[in-house]
């Protein structure tokens, strides 16, 4: 170090000390940046409102997956939230608010942060199987104000979503409940659910309240448009909310 | 020799590594991304072979600076600014016009936003980041950059994370957490990139040859650490196989959510915030040629604003299913974040002390006052709308978008065109920059450019808000969804506007440095001149005598 004139130490703690030592600065800074994150996000892993189940809510199948990951794909989440706020306006322009359960089982979470379209979390069973394709083929034949790009190409697409039971597996790591059978079933479950007169019994038991049919009008193939709107088709249909509704009927 | 030999030796290897990984792949997308390694790796094989003798190729001429990865920082920087701003423009055009969507996968707005946001927080904003430190780090530690071939490889090992995540976007590989997208095995590329990083950083500091180390360096110091903590816990995946580009996060739901926008928030934090104003803490004084206004004030600053803004990620999750004593404390966090952001631009506002002049005489420093005016108002801006019932309006809307928009393009855009400005020149041993007059008009572009892009995303966005939550006399919802965006297209358009005007600033920037960097000089009148009149320099003749002097009489 050069040498210069120094001021005399202060007595105590001083600033100077950090300014002059790049291990006690880095590592005062990485304790300074630690506390946040640790005390906000660690209790999530234990509190009950954010890790208590509910009835109703299961993984997803094979073929709602495959789905998913093409939502996940083409960026869906930049223009769509899945996240209903508690707001009178919300739950009447898109159902009951969203619970913490009903997302406990995606990996990533998909709760979006802009509305640039409008909220899906609960769009499922709202439209029919032909709007959605034909909506995401042309969006603006099906809503004339649309800015949605057109995504015709999914139905062209053979879905290719690679070996279901690897991805499976995958998620069981990360803590999703798959049973051994449902990871063995993984590649025929996936055909099944999107071929029309499959024999679901098995699958229905396994993930109940899925559905089973050809999705996107061409039952010869298994397309992405198939997976995509399986996928729609069951947002938020899990929980029954109208157990919770008010019992007493008014007289 | 042997250290060339193991280097590209090594370099062999991991081409020969992506290639079995290319043969491997469960898809198309990993096999191209190992294409492009094994690519890299070749090349920098063959760029150290060609080099023969790297060490001496660099030289360890301790007593001059060693800023070739700085000149191309600055380079890249350029380049990647306008790749990011064109990509923005053109996406702002397609939510105005879905036709530009041109119906293929690859074109569609959902590929390309990730694109246009990765290219300017990270590649613009990253590549700033970096060559600054490394500038600033040598010339406040008077020291050479420790490890000059480690750093060679920081850069280019940031602009293949660059190339990787970019077109992985494009064929749509993705993490789908904002900001955050890079699959698992980009993100360990980074990682490896990053901690190179952090040790030609921390090692410069090392071996200084001033007894402090600068307020500057605090800040990327902070940076560093903190982005590479954010980074590490986020990406945390599964991967469904170890030769294919699809991973799980860790989390799920509400934690994936809360540690998503943990991430997020610091994001902006540390590589927007943290970073940047260790810039401003450098360059600002420079050019003013002033002190920094307050020692203590800059003390003070860090520790809060490191502190507490690791806190404030639940503000983007109000009224979501994250709970709420969550939500308070993001929002409680977020507005004592005001204080300490604002003791960042009072001390470099008022660094100026005693120089304000020269906001009228020096373009750049007319830019970093702007700047940092810019950063007041949207670290203003954004503890307003942390307040939960701001909030319930604002958020999922336009407006949201705008308030980035103003930290983004006001903040960081300037302060960093304005650290350009003041490196071309030193770094290419020019006489001055090309034109200072061009930074005159860049800098009335770039200022008209944000007020059209923020007005109308107010605008827009509380258009949208209230819309969604208007109701009729009949106590029904008043609009339906697809009247609140025909309601917004105008803003839209004039968003395009704003956006258009910006990055003809940034055109005119990039020609700035090019001219520069090419050593051309533009024949223009200088910024300030004194007016002289050699004509009127002189004494007054004597009034001439004539007959008409009535005429000079007032008339009675």
């Amino acid at each position: 170090m050069a040498s210069q004139p120094e001021t005399p130490p202060k007595e105590g703690f001083s600033h100077r000390t950090l300014e002059r030592n790049v291990t006690l600065l880095g590592l005062l800074s990485l304790v300074a940046v630690a506390i946040g994150g640790i005390v906000e996000i660690a209790p999530l892993f234990w509190v009950d409102s954010t890790i208590e189940k509910v009835e109703g809510v299961r993984p997803y199948t094979p073929l709602e997956l495959a789905g998913r990951n093409i939502y996940m794909r083409e960026g869906c989440y930049l223009c769509h939230s899945q996240m209903v706020r508690p707001f009178k306006d919300e739950v009447e322009r898109y159902g009951h608010y969203s619970l913490a359960a009903e997302s406990m089982y995606d990996h990533p979470f998909q709760w979006g942060s802009k509305r640039t379209g409008p909220d899906l979390a609960r769009v499922g069973g709202r439209y029919s199987d032909e709007w959605h394709v034909g909506h995401l083929t042309n969006p603006r034949e099906a809503v004339p104000e649309s800015i949605m790009p057109p995504y015709a190409f999914l139905a062209e697409k053979p879905l290719k979503a690679g070996d279901m039971r690897k991805h499976l597996a995958a998620l069981r790591i990360v803590g999703v409940p798959y049973t051994d059978k449902d990871i063995e079933q993984a590649n025929a479950d996936l055909t099944a659910q999107a071929t029309p007169d499959a024999d679901i019994e098995d699958l229905q038991k396994r993930y109940p309240r899925s559905q089973g049919r050809d999705y996107d009008g061409n039952p010869a193939v298994v397309t992405e448009m198939d997976a995509l709107v399986a996928y729609l088709q069951m947002l938020g249909t899990l929980v029954d909310f109208k157990a919770g509704e008010a019992q007493e009927q008014p007289k | 020799m042997p250290a060339t030999l193991a280097k590209s030796g090594g370099l062999f290897l991991a081409m020969i590594i992506a290639l079995f990984g290319m043969a491997q792949a469960q898809d198309t997308a990993f096999a191209v991304h190992m294409g492009i390694m094994a690519l890299a790796a070749l090349i920098a094989a063959l760029a150290v072979m060609a080099g023969a003798n790297v060490a001496g190729q660099i030289g360890n001429d301790e007593s001059v600076y060693d800023d070739a990865p700085v000149r191309w920082g600055v380079i890249a920087t350029t380049f990647w600014g306008v790749v990011g701003l064109l990509a923005g423009l053109f996406i702002a055009l397609q939510l105005a016009y879905p036709v530009l969507n041109l119906g293929f996968e690859y074109t569609t707005f959902g590929r390309l936003r990730p694109l246009h946001t990765s290219a300017v927080i990270f590649a613009f904003g990253g590549n700033a980041l970096i060559c600054t430190s490394f500038f600033v780090v040598q010339r406040t530690c008077r020291a050479r950059l420790a490890f000059p071939s480690m750093a060679r490889f920081v850069f280019w090992g940031y602009q293949l994370f660059i190339v990787l995540a970019a077109t992985g976007y494009l064929l749509g590989v993705t993490e789908a957490k904002e900001y955050a997208e890079p699959e698992w095995y980009v993100d360990i590329w980074l990682t490896i990139v990053w901690v190179a990083y952090l040790i030609v950083f921390g090692g410069t500091i090392i071996k200084r040859r001033e007894p402090h180390i600068y307020v500057a360096n605090w800040f990327y110091l902070a940076f560093i650490i903190t982005v590479a903590m954010l980074h590490l816990v986020n990406n945390l995946s599964m991967p469904v196989s170890w030769a294919g580009s699809k991973s799980y996060s860790a989390f799920a739901g509400v934690q994936d959510a809360l540690t998503q926008w943990w991430y997020g928030h610091n994001a902006v934090g540390f590589f927007l915030t943290a970073g940047f104003l260790a810039m401003m803490y450098y360059f600002v004084p420079k050019q003013a040629e002033r002190p920094v206004y307050s020692y203590r004030l800059s003390i003070i600053h860090f520790w809060s604003l490191i502190f507490l803004y690791i806190w404030a990620g639940p503000h983007h999750l109000h009224y979501t299913s994250l709970p709420d004593w969550a939500q308070s404390l993001g929002m409680v966090f977020s507005v004592m974040l005001w204080m300490p952001s604002w003791g960042g631009m009072i001390n470099g506002l008022m660094t100026l002390n005693g120089a304000w002049e020269k906001i009228r005489t020096d373009p750049i420093i007319r830019m970093m006052v702007l700047a940092l005016a810019f950063y007041g108002m949207s670290t203003f801006e954004g503890p307003m709308m942390s307040i939960k019932s701001v909030n319930s309006l604002s958020h999922y809307t336009d407006w949201t978008i705008g308030h980035v928009h103003s930290g983004a393009l006001g903040w960081n855009g300037m302060i960093t065109f304005a650290c350009m400005y003041y490196l071309a020149p030193r770094l290419w041993k020019r006489q001055r920059l090309y034109s200072l007059r061009l930074i005159n008009v860049h800098f009335w572009l770039a200022t008209a450019g944000i007020v059209f892009y923020t007005a109308s995303m107010w605008v827009a966005g509380l258009t949208q808000g209230l819309m969604w939550r208007e109701y009729g006399a009949d106590g029904y919802l008043v609009n339906s969804f697809a009247e609140t965006i025909a309601a917004i297209h105008p803003m839209y358009l004039l968003r395009a506007f704003g956006g258009s005007l910006y990055l003809a600033g940034a055109l005119v920037f990039a020609w700035n440095i090019a001219m520069t960097i090419a050593g051309r000089l533009r024949q223009e009148a200088a910024m300030t001149e004194t007016p002289y009149n050699a004509a009127a320099d002189r004494p007054l003749p004597a009034p001439a005598r004539s007959a008409g002097l009535g005429g000079l009489q007032p008339a009675e």
